[in-house]
């Protein structure tokens, strides 16, 4: 199910099942265009698949818009070893949640997009690394992957191309650092989620020590579309660089929040403004958190860009994980930016002096300018602290905790001044909250 | 030790799931899963775990403390979870957990005294477009209120919970 209510300005491609009663069967499926896509692709060749992925302009949905169809074109073939296909659905980045409802409402859909993936590079293995929290999603999944094997969709001999393909789930257990490739594939080994050094990247050495393709939940669920009605056609659903539609998850305080099919490039201010009815309660608009948490937030008179991952790029923040928290007049930047570091704090892994320290600092910082005892020199500090964090990791959890944190006072370096100058008066307190 | 026949037969699958060799990769799904049916991540299932995967006690237990789902002491049968993350944040979290937090008489992670409930401020929970969220064990609950929140309180504690519409 949905849990908003659909917008009319949306292009319905990836949720166009959605609203059908019984989505998550192989019937309702299979009579909606389902398994179409696969039955073409198996007469294809791995090159015309990826022509074709490079052709839809489809970007990596789960935050860095990497080309899918390059990414796919970087497996090395003939190594000998076998080759995995691994969906990275442990969505967790804030913000973010729309891998959820595909999930919930179309799990073959997604099961089609692993299939195609795996002809491709003649794998005959894949797992859906699917986060904790999200029980019921597996139990969902679980069933989908079972009528799949009745129907001969998965198992050995494909619909007859003497193929064979299985599909596994595989739980996370609460760790935002999963998400990130190289950590999400230690945590499939059954060890602690720290990231690889990279190069060599999953395509060469990914799991298992094995050649692997690793998508976003989204990014597969797009590939059987793709397929059916040819890369061009999807294409021409977004703009040149910015292939087809994307969830956008809309949170925080617009009228109508919700998750919304929506072309890439679509303006964020119609967003905000017509797709979710403006910010609520007559109010004005302050920020916005473009792309998930780790997205350096945009004042309000930035705003007026399409959302696609280059315009944003341009405007120095980041469309993401296709999360965009609205934040009114009223909203207290210092608390948003004190959450945001506790977080990544949280969740550092702690392999790397940066993000580990970094986060540590920050959050120190933060807890004791937000209660009241921070000194002016601390503004810089904190801007300083991000810079030397950036770059500096193994992984994108070092910057995605760096770049929001240096955002916030880098936009909004008034409000902290002011912040400071009202709080001191009423508490003062001095001292450095314990961690 | 021994399981409900469900969760052996979800076991047996885990470890056929994995490439040869490589059953290491069950232990982190059978950790979480056994913790559902037992309540924890006792000593015996560390051992139990390690003795399935055929790898030492130990490679189990160093995982254990990454993953935040996962813990070695028992919670409340009802594990009630406030996200307080900047998409719930904007909308009232913070207050929904201080509410919660009084109103039960519990700390961060800490259980009531009839075992019945136990309170946690958890990260990002993927509801942000329905925030404020919280999750009771794994269900969902979108939009929630302080009132609302009292509610579903009440239905834990006179075991209605689950068997009408919230």
């Amino acid at each position: 199910m949905r849990y908003n209510d659909p917008s009319p300005l949306e292009v319905r491609v990836i949720s166009q099942r959605f609203d059908i009663p019984n989505s998550v069967s192989i019937d309702t499926y299979l009579a909606n265009d389902g398994y179409v896509a696969i039955k073409k692709v198996l007469g294809l060749t791995p090159e015309a698949i990826i022509e074709e992925l490079k052709t839809s302009a489809l970007r990596g949905r789960g935050g860095a818009g990497f080309p899918t169809g390059m990414k796919w074109s970087f497996v090395p073939r003939n190594t000998g070893k076998p080759t995995y296909i691994i969906c990275n659905s442990d969505e967790s980045e804030p913000g973010t949640c729309k891998d959820r409802l595909l999930m919930e409402n179309d799990p073959h859909q997604l099961i089609e997009g692993m299939l195609i993936a795996g002809w491709t590079i003649k794998s005959n293995k894949g797992y859906i690394f699917i986060r904790g929290e999200y029980r019921y999603l597996i139990d969902i999944v679980d069933r989908a992957i079972a009528e799949a094997y009745e129907r001969g969709y998965l198992g050995k001999n494909i619909l007859g191309s003497g193929w064979d393909f299985d599909v596994y789930t595989h739980t996370g257990a609460g760790a935002y650092e999963c998400g990130e490739e190289s950590a999400l594939l230690e945590s499939l080994e059954g060890k602690r989620g720290v990231p690889r050094l990279k190069p060599p990247f999953p395509a060469v050495v990914g799991a298992f020590q094995s050649p692997t393709i690793l998508n976003n939940c989204e990014t597969f669920s797009a590939v059987p579309v793709i397929f059916r009605n040819g890369g061009a056609w999807y294409s021409s659903l977004g703009t040149p660089k910015n292939g087809g539609t994307r969830l956008v998850c809309i949170s925080g305080h617009v009228n109508k929040p919700g998750v919304y099919e929506l072309p890439m490039g679509f303006p964020i201010m119609r967003i905000i403004d017509e797709v979710c009815g403006g910010v609520r309660n007559g109010k004005k608009l302050k920020a916005v958190i473009p792309g998930g948490s780790s997205a350096p937030v945009l004042r309000a008179e930035e705003c007026d860009i399409p959302y696609d991952f280059d315009s944003l790029a341009k405007a120095k923040s980041m469309a993401g994980s296709g999360g965009i928290v609205v934040l009114d007049e009223d909203t207290d930047i210092v608390a948003v930016a004190l959450r945001t570091i506790k977080f990544y704090a949280h969740e550092s892994c702690g392999w790397c002096i940066p993000c580990r320290e970094g986060t540590t600092w920050l959050k120190k910082l933060l807890t004791r300018f937000h209660e009241g005892g921070g000194v002016p020199s601390d503004i810089d500090l904190i801007g300083e602290l991000s810079a030397n964090m950036l770059g500096r990791t193994f992984c994108a959890l070092g910057d995605a905790a760096a770049m929001p944190t240096g955002g916030f006072i880098t936009k909004f370096r008034g409000e902290f001044e002011e912040y400071l100058r009202k709080s001191r008066a009423t508490t003062p307190v001095a001292e450095l909250a314990s961690v | 030790m021994t399981f409900s026949p469900a969760l052996e037969e979800r076991f047996a699958k885990l470890l056929t799931s994995y490439p040869p060799r490589r059953l290491r990769s069950a232990i982190v799904p059978m950790l979480l899963y056994a913790q559902d049916e037992i309540g924890c991540v006792s000593p015996e299932l560390i051992e139990e775990v390690a003795r399935r995967c055929e790898v030492t006690p130990l490679q189990v237990d160093e995982v254990i403390g990454y993953y935040s789902m996962l813990h070695r002491k028992p919670l409340g049968k009802y594990h009630v979870q406030v996200c307080t993350n900047i998409a719930c944040q904007a909308l009232g979290a913070e207050e929904l957990y201080d509410h919660a937090s009084r109103t039960l008489r519990l700390g961060n992670r800490e259980v009531t005294e009839d075992g019945l409930i136990s309170l946690e401020e958890v990260e990002c929970m993927g509801a942000c477009s329905w925030a404020p969220a919280i999750q009771i064990n794994y269900d969902f609950h979108h939009f929630v209120t302080p009132e609302r929140f009292d509610r579903l309180m009440e239905s834990l504690r006179d075991g209605s919970y689950g068997k009408k519409a919230s």
